[in-house]
């Protein structure tokens, strides 16, 4: 690790009131600031990793919102990330983590035939039985929880249906790539049709290579490096074969680290070209605003946009997800208080650390109560999945939905 | 720390509350000063004042200092525990207990942060002007114990000028109260005023009843440029002297147009000596009077740019090349030392120039900015505290700067405090008889010497 990282920190506190876990504990140890002081810590050997220093650690969101915050530019969520990865290649991966990120994640055949039984187990409607009779009462806790989060899958993975080149329609001003998520193929595949069909309708002709693998945030999530470079160099030489304008998701979590492939690559030309060339979808979107707002039809929603850590954090995106909505006509947009504050759902926390997230969410769902919003517009499956239960089961309930599908919505109101 | 006395403590408080890992302590032997660092003995974050008056009696009991602590934001070591004690953490005691739209008043414990309460007295159409740098986190209680500036200090004064009454815990435990809801109060010492500034070194503040005043109706906010500092520096003078009173009237120097510029690209001309920010707000003829005054008395001063924002969002903008000042050095070196030398106003130029002067004469890397128009100034040194040897030079150089400011008739801290880091400047400062009377102050309320010891003085 790179000391100079650690002290850039002026340790001014700026970060705290942005920190979720620090709102939530006030404690120093839950916050950026003591967090990048732990990792110092350590590194000029003051500190041993204790259990209770790897707790303290641990409870970081990896939000980034002290990134946007740092007056001097350090992001403390980074730089955990970054010490636990340095942690973890001298450790090695476990049995059951070398298993899900080396042998799972990154074969997408193997993670759908994975996914397969969940959707037999909604269809034949097992899950109804299950949980009428309080069958999960018996699994682990975690397994209750994520089973517990899991919306209606679609029939089958985006992935499988998708056609690889779909055309523009009318004339076509560019060519994209679309990276397919992982979770948006197998969960939020209407979503990511409406990307797609968003796009074609602007004049894009939309290449969705089929053999694209998982972008790697879940090595890095599991502080696997290497897999992650693995993942990096795969898609990296996948998607430069292609003459593509752009590279497009729809996925907060993937835009923000296939924006960094050049990075994690350590600046190889390929992948510092190919990171240059991702979009989130809303960035495309928003350069397309005039042509997009003719096609756009009334719709009379109340409705609400929660910033993606992934979006505004790691990646900057703010005013251009607010612009599309607004573009809407007869949309009552209100602004969420707390907006760009982390939701809780942070990759696998929400399962690892299920009282924290529940704490963030909490938050966060009387946030969006505050609005008086019918909709909440996101865009990152993780928040989805998240922000979709908690918000079912408020009073008054909140529709939760990805921002191009209220975009077709508008299109095809 | 003995393992009965953490346990008599977390009886107190929880044993939640009461942190004594490592890891915990490591956390807390610092605040927002540079190279100052101390592991506490233990950290309590007491619930309420009879929390901490019982942990305040415990502690005089057994000898053992106390260091209170808002969210360690200070910025002269003042809230580091430099001798293994107590760190008491006042961060939960965060409810705003009153805001008194009759007597317009509020009252919030101590570990309200700054700008919560500017939220929330806003939103009845009120105002509480102090806001300090670190307002989005700094608590109440802190900036009563610092008394705290910030950019509208100008025209609306300090924290002590908004502090109408206060619930201290003294150090034997007891509670203390000064001042209340009244206007006028002339009943013996004003032990209100003495507290505010005590640097935790006279109780610990459990409320605080501050003073708050109707909120301004309208604003305006300029950027203006300056290719010569003289001339920006006469501009400040001339505004106060023609009877202008700004809301802000921020000031930065050559160094920090330049970083502000690399960092930011807000299209600051790199040519230009000085650049001013001025704000004047109140009711919209005033405001629209005093904008044509200050607009005619820079272009006397030869300004080459003036620039009026037309809507909110403009001067949002507009006041980026400030908002922005202490992250765009902050990105240059790794180390940044930031002082509040504060000078009679009259003397702004001068000052700057003698900071320019010795930042040269040490080979230094110093940008200045803040707030001119109170003639405290941000001298602030880029350096690495890799490098013993800049450090010197640098600590070298604000002794210098330091010095100058005395005879000039200004102050070591306009807004920081004394804490350890201007210790020893103090002398110079205040004399033998003024550190006599400080001893004797503190004596009579800390007979023990257990609050905040080794502080100011």
């Amino acid at each position: 690790m790179d000391f100079v990282k650690l002290i850039n920190c002026m340790r001014c506190g700026m970060c705290l009131p942005h920190c979720p876990t620090y709102k939530e504990t006030f404690l120093e140890t839950a916050s950026p600031r003591g967090r990048v002081a732990l990792v110092r810590k350590f590194q000029e050997g003051e500190l041993v990793e204790s259990e209770k220093f790897l707790e303290y650690v641990s409870l970081c969101l990896d939000c980034q919102a002290c990134a946007s915050a740092c007056p001097c530019g350090v992001n403390a969520g980074e730089l955990v990330a970054e010490f636990r990865c340095e942690r973890k290649q001298e450790q090695g991966l476990s049995t059951m983590e070398d298993l899900i990120l080396r042998k799972l994640v990154p074969h997408p055949d193997r993670l759908e035939a994975a996914t397969a039984p969940l959707r037999l187990y909604q269809r034949t409607g097992l899950q109804k039985v299950v949980r009428s009779l309080g069958l999960l009462k018996v699994f682990p806790a975690a397994l209750e929880r994520m089973e517990g989060l899991l919306p209606k899958l679609p029939e089958a993975p985006l992935r499988q249906t998708i056609n690889e080149v779909t055309p523009a329609v009318g004339e076509q001003k560019g060519t994209v790539g679309f990276f397919l998520g992982c979770v948006m193929s197998l969960i939020f595949s209407e979503a990511s049709l409406a990307t797609v069909e968003l796009l074609s309708s602007l004049g894009y002709k939309v290449v969705t290579p089929k053999d694209q693998k998982c972008c790697g945030a879940p090595n890095m999530l599991g502080h696997d490096i290497d897999g992650l470079k693995e993942a990096a160099r795969f898609n990296t030489d996948l998607f430069q074969s292609q003459q593509l304008d752009f590279v497009v998701t729809d996925c907060g979590g993937c835009g923000a680290e296939l924006k960094k492939y050049g990075h994690h690559l350590d600046g190889e030309a390929a992948a510092t070209a190919f990171s240059t060339k991702v979009r989130d979808i809303s960035e495309i979107l928003a350069t397309e605003a005039g042509t997009l707002k003719e096609k756009l039809k009334p719709l009379p929603l109340k409705v609400t946009y929660h910033d993606p850590c992934h979006i505004a954090h790691c990646q900057g995106i703010r005013s251009q997800p607010r612009a599309l909505i607004n573009l809407i006509p007869g949309i009552d947009f209100r602004e969420l208080p707390e907006a760009d504050a982390c939701c809780g759902s942070a990759g696998t926390y929400n399962i690892e650390k299920p009282e924290m997230s529940d704490r963030v969410l909490s938050r966060k769902v009387q946030n969006v109560q505050k609005t008086g919003a019918d909709y909440l517009v996101t865009s990152n499956p993780g928040c989805l999945l998240q922000l979709k239960k908690a918000l079912s089961e408020a009073n008054p309930p909140v529709k939760v939905i990805h921002l191009t599908e209220l975009l077709q919505m508008s299109l095809n109101a | 720390m003995e393992d009965s006395f953490i346990k008599a403590l977390s009886e107190i408080v929880g044993a939640q509350y009461t942190l004594s890992d490592p890891e915990s302590l490591a956390c807390y032997g610092y605040d927002s000063t540079p190279e100052l660092q101390s592991r506490p003995g233990v950290v309590v974050l007491p619930g309420n004042s009879e929390e901490i008056a019982r942990v305040m009696a415990l502690c005089e009991g057994a000898g053992v200092r106390v260091t209170p602590r808002g969210s360690g934001t200070n910025l002269s070591g003042g809230s580091i525990s430099f001798d293994s004690g107590v760190v008491l953490q006042t961060s939960r005691m965060n409810r705003i207990l009153e805001i008194d739209e009759e007597n317009l008043t509020a009252t919030v414990e101590t570990g309200v942060i700054t700008s919560t309460l500017h939220r929330e007295v806003e939103a009845k159409g009120l105002f509480y002007p102090p806001d300090p740098g670190s307002m989005n986190i700094s608590t109440m209680g802190g900036n009563v114990a610092e008394n705290s500036g910030g950019l509208r200090g100008l025209k609306y004064g300090v924290t002590d000028d908004y502090v109408m009454g206060l619930k201290t815990i003294l150090a034997n435990g007891e509670i203390l109260k000064t001042g209340g809801k009244v206007v006028k109060d002339v009943a013996g010492y004003n032990l209100n005023q003495l507290l505010v500034s005590s640097e935790g070194t006279l109780g610990v503040f459990s409320e605080i009843t501050v003073k708050l005043i109707p909120k301004p109706q309208t604003k305006k906010t300029m950027l203006v440029h300056f290719p010569q500092l003289e001339q920006a520096a006469l501009t400040v003078s001339h505004i106060i002297a023609a009877r202008i009173i700004p809301a802000t009237l921020e000031f930065l120097d050559r160094t920090t147009i330049k970083c502000v510029e690399d960092y930011a690209h807000v299209g600051l001309p790199l040519d230009v000596d000085a650049v001013l920010l001025i704000e004047v707000d109140g009711h919209p003829a005033q405001v629209e009077e005093d904008a044509a005054g200050i607009r005619s008395i820079c272009e006397r001063h030869h300004c080459s740019f003036f620039q009026t924002a037309a809507s909110t969002e403009e001067a949002l903008k507009l006041a980026t090349a400030r908002r922005v000042a202490l992250s765009a050095l902050a990105r240059v070196r790794p180390t940044t030392i930031l002082e509040d030398a504060t000078v009679p106003r009259s003397c702004i130029a001068p000052m700057v120039k003698l900071i320019q002067d010795t930042a040269k004469k040490y080979d230094l890397l110093i940008g200045t900015f803040g707030h001119a128009g109170d003639g405290n100034l941000h001298p602030t040194c880029l350096t690495d505290e890799r490098n013993p040897d800049e450090i010197k030079r640098a600590h070298q150089a604000f002794g210098e700067i330091f010095e100058a400011t005395i005879a000039m008739g200004g102050t070591i801290t306009g807004e920081h405090g004394v804490g350890v880091a201007k210790k020893k400047y103090l002398p110079k400062l205040v004399g033998e008889s003024g550190l006599k009377v400080m001893r004797g102050i503190k004596g009579a309320f800390d007979p023990r010497g257990i609050l905040n010891p080794g502080k100011i003085f």
